[in-house]
């Protein structure tokens, strides 16, 4: 029992009115950007961070992670009805949720996927429950080493990973741990890359570069292109899956849950993913597969539940590792930071409520957006009547106002805009800006952790391979860095010996 | 496949959401309309896509793709970034692996960007994931100036003229609002921004009333 006490008391936490009023706002703010095609969770996150300076570190983060899990389910809403998706996470279930509506049924889909979503999100919580601690636990005999070696593979995977040219993205990661060397060498005390400039002695913070990039740079690039007038139906009547529905749909939603828990924990997997994965493996089992793209109730049921399974389920190397498996869990670590809380395997042991607070409020997050998208789901099609064109200054004007309050300098208002430029310019010319985050936000830990293992080495780097977490990791890390140039060599020179039938083919066809 | 895309094209999205709406609920008595019928017809094509065509179709509404030159460009600009802090690198003393100098990782970094530009300048010259500045690009510009004027002046003339014409500008000339709805919804966003950071949160925001 004594393992559970902790985990009780994290209720008491999540119950403290603060508490609760802050999961709604998240759940609440995470619904409508959801449903509202264009800022996605991590923009949304980013330009909410100065929001959490004055709150209690718990009460911060619970919001946060409402605004993320939220987002999972508002994005369903706009994929079925509109075929739209107001996600990543939800692109795939365009394909059967909006021919679902099609046949009058988008009240079963948006059902489906609510209660779908609910239960893989709960059940990733319960896996969250038992498993972080064992992570944890496991964790604490962490040295530098295994820390280098695990912040390597993690950059490096979200990099890879990622969609969109991997060479890029390492390049976003490696501009992300330079930009993280600016200001004052935490071993030696010199400056360094501040061209003499005081603001910059202390080096860069992590919000105006996350509000920047992620919040004013995707800002900025949606108003390249015009949305679609949305034009919502008026009404969504009988969101509630007949028995026959549940039923057909029952194995959708376990076989979701399971493999968005475990693709959510891996480094770069997470929430999309997870929903792509889910409704490939879908189809694959169907008696029928033919009947998907055509209003198939797994194929919204599955991915939906995936993805709320990855949502929850990403917070598990964050929180017992310290080490973000995705740029929207890179956010959760700096805003963490800002309220003086370092993520690691200690945080469990040392700082029970706030652990345990963030787990458990996910139970009522979950429960709230139940209650959200099935009874009021009316309530946010009707948000869908709120024009772009009017949302873009208004977020805009949060992030400069925002990035203001945090020192009020406008100081950091410049910064923000600066990086605005740089977020816009990277999404044009196809550079991925969750590498660049994310790397920022692991750099110093990056290279402190590196310097002080080649201390204990005496400065010699193959004592990495001498232990054997870290010699592991590292050997992960060269795989994963070799295998896409292997398998591209593989496949040309297949492609050279197999040439001639291949053109065969193509002629008879 | 290519005909049903160009079919969509022209039937646009509005009808389809017609479709939608009347195919969206179950009890039709009070919200049918005699429009959506005749949009389903017009829309059928566009409705019967495959997830397969609607991928290709997405595909093909997104912005065009820049050419070689924005491969180059945008490779040496990383390969200047990174040539630049190697210098700066090296200029702050790499020191040995045992006793690193304040260089050193930076050093490292910058090598391992160095290296990707060049990789990328060379095997990304084929890629087509950057897209072509159009002349929707005017519209980010045009915010830029907007945002960028603001910074200037909040510190001057406080922060209510620059966000009351940063929004006008966005929604009416951006958004293509009307200037009814813009003027509106303008003043009101600017005095709950008022009411918001000055009058309940007291910020120290510069502000000229």
């Amino acid at each position: 029992m004594d393992f559970l006490n902790p985990v009780l008391n994290g209720f008491v936490v999540v119950l403290e009115p603060m508490n609760l009023l802050y999961c709604l706002i998240g759940v609440v703010i995470g619904m409508l950007i959801g449903v509202l095609p264009g800022l996605g969770p991590a923009a949304t996150i980013a330009i909410l961070l100065p929001l959490t300076y004055n709150v209690e570190p718990v009460t911060a983060i619970i919001m946060l992670a409402g605004i993320f899990y939220g987002a999972q389910y508002g994005g369903t809403i706009t994929s079925v009805l509109l075929r739209l998706p107001g996600e990543a996470s939800s692109v795939v279930t365009v394909f059967d949720g909006y021919q679902m509506a099609k046949q009058g049924k988008a009240g079963t889909a948006l059902g489906l996927a609510s209660i779908g979503s609910f239960i893989g999100g709960t059940a990733s919580i319960v896996g969250l429950t038992f498993l972080a601690p064992i992570v944890a636990s496991f964790a604490l005999d962490f040295g530098p080493a295994e820390y280098s070696a695990l912040a390597l593979l993690g950059i490096l995977l979200v990099a890879t990973i990622s969609n969109g040219a991997k060479t890029k993205a390492l390049i976003a990661a490696a501009f992300g741990l330079l930009l993280a060397t600016v200001g004052r060498d935490i071993f030696t005390g010199e400056s360094r890359f501040t061209f003499g400039s005081l603001e910059l002695a202390d080096g860069i913070d992590f919000v105006p570069i996350a509000m920047g990039i992620f919040g004013l740079g995707e800002i900025l690039y949606n108003l390249e292109e015009r949305h679609r007038a949305a034009k919502a139906p008026s009404t969504v009547t009988n969101v509630w899956p007949s028995r026959k529905d549940l039923s057909q749909a029952s194995g959708a939603i376990g076989r979701g849950s399971v493999l968005g828990f475990f693709l959510g924990i891996l480094p770069g997997g997470g929430a999309t993913i997870a929903s792509m994965a889910s409704y490939a493996m879908e189809k694959k089992r169907a008696k029928q597969p033919e009947r998907f793209g055509k209003g198939a109730p797994e194929g919204v049921a599955g991915p939906e539940t995936a993805n709320n399974a990855a949502a929850t389920s990403s917070f598990i190397p964050l929180l017992t590792l310290g080490i973000p498996a995705n740029a929207t869990m890179a956010l959760m670590f700096g805003a963490l930071l800002i309220q003086g809380v370092t993520p690691g395997p200690q945080l469990v042991e040392q700082d029970p409520g706030l652990f345990w607070g963030v787990v458990n409020s996910m139970y009522i997050g979950n429960i709230l957006l139940l209650i959200m998208s099935l009874p009021l789901v009316g309530v946010f099609v009707k948000i869908l009547r709120v024009r772009a064109a009017i949302l873009a200054p208004v977020t805009a004007l949060i992030t400069l106002l925002g990035a203001y309050t945090i020192n009020n300098s406008m100081f950091d208002v410049t910064l923000v805009v600066v990086f605005g430029i740089v977020g816009y310019l990277m999404k044009k010319f196809g550079f991925e800006p969750g590498p660049l985050v994310l790397a920022f936000v692991l750099g110093s830990l990056l290279e402190s952790s590196l310097r002080r293992s080649l201390l204990v080495f005496g400065g010699d780097p193959t004592g990495f391979f001498s232990r054997p977490i870290s010699a592991t990791l590292l050997a992960v890390f060269v795989l994963v860095a070799v295998l896409p140039g292997l398998r591209s060599l593989l496949a040309k020179r297949r492609a050279a010996t197999a040439d001639p039938a291949t053109t065969k083919i193509k002629e008879t066809v | 496949m290519i005909r049903v895309q160009e079919t969509n094209r022209t039937s646009g999205g509005e009808d389809g959401i017609h479709s939608r709406r009347s195919a969206g609920q179950s009890a039709p008595a009070r919200d049918t309309e005699v429009l959506p019928d005749s949009a389903d017809v017009l829309a059928g094509p566009e409705d019967d896509l495959t997830p397969e065509q609607l991928a290709a179709q997405w595909e093909e509404e997104k912005p065009p793709a820049a050419g070689p030159l924005a491969n180059a460009a945008s490779s040496l600009v990383v390969l200047g970034i990174g040539v630049g802090s190697l210098v700066l690198s090296v200029a702050m003393g790499l020191g040995t692996p045992e006793a690193p100098q304040p260089g050193l990782w930076p050093f490292l970094v910058s090598c391992v960007m160095v290296a990707l530009a060049l990789f990328q300048l060379v095997a990304g010259r084929h890629n087509r994931d950057a897209e072509k500045f159009t002349r929707m690009s005017m519209a980010p510009v045009t915010g830029l100036v907007t945002l960028a004027a603001m910074v200037s002046l909040m510190p001057v003339i406080g922060f209510e003229l620059p966000a009351l014409v940063m929004c006008i500008v966005w929604m009416r000339f951006l958004g293509g609002e009307t200037w009814r709805s813009t003027l509106l919804v303008s003043a009101v966003v600017v005095v709950s921004f008022y009411g918001i950071f000055v009058l309940a949160l007291n910020t120290s925001i510069p502000h000229l009333f």
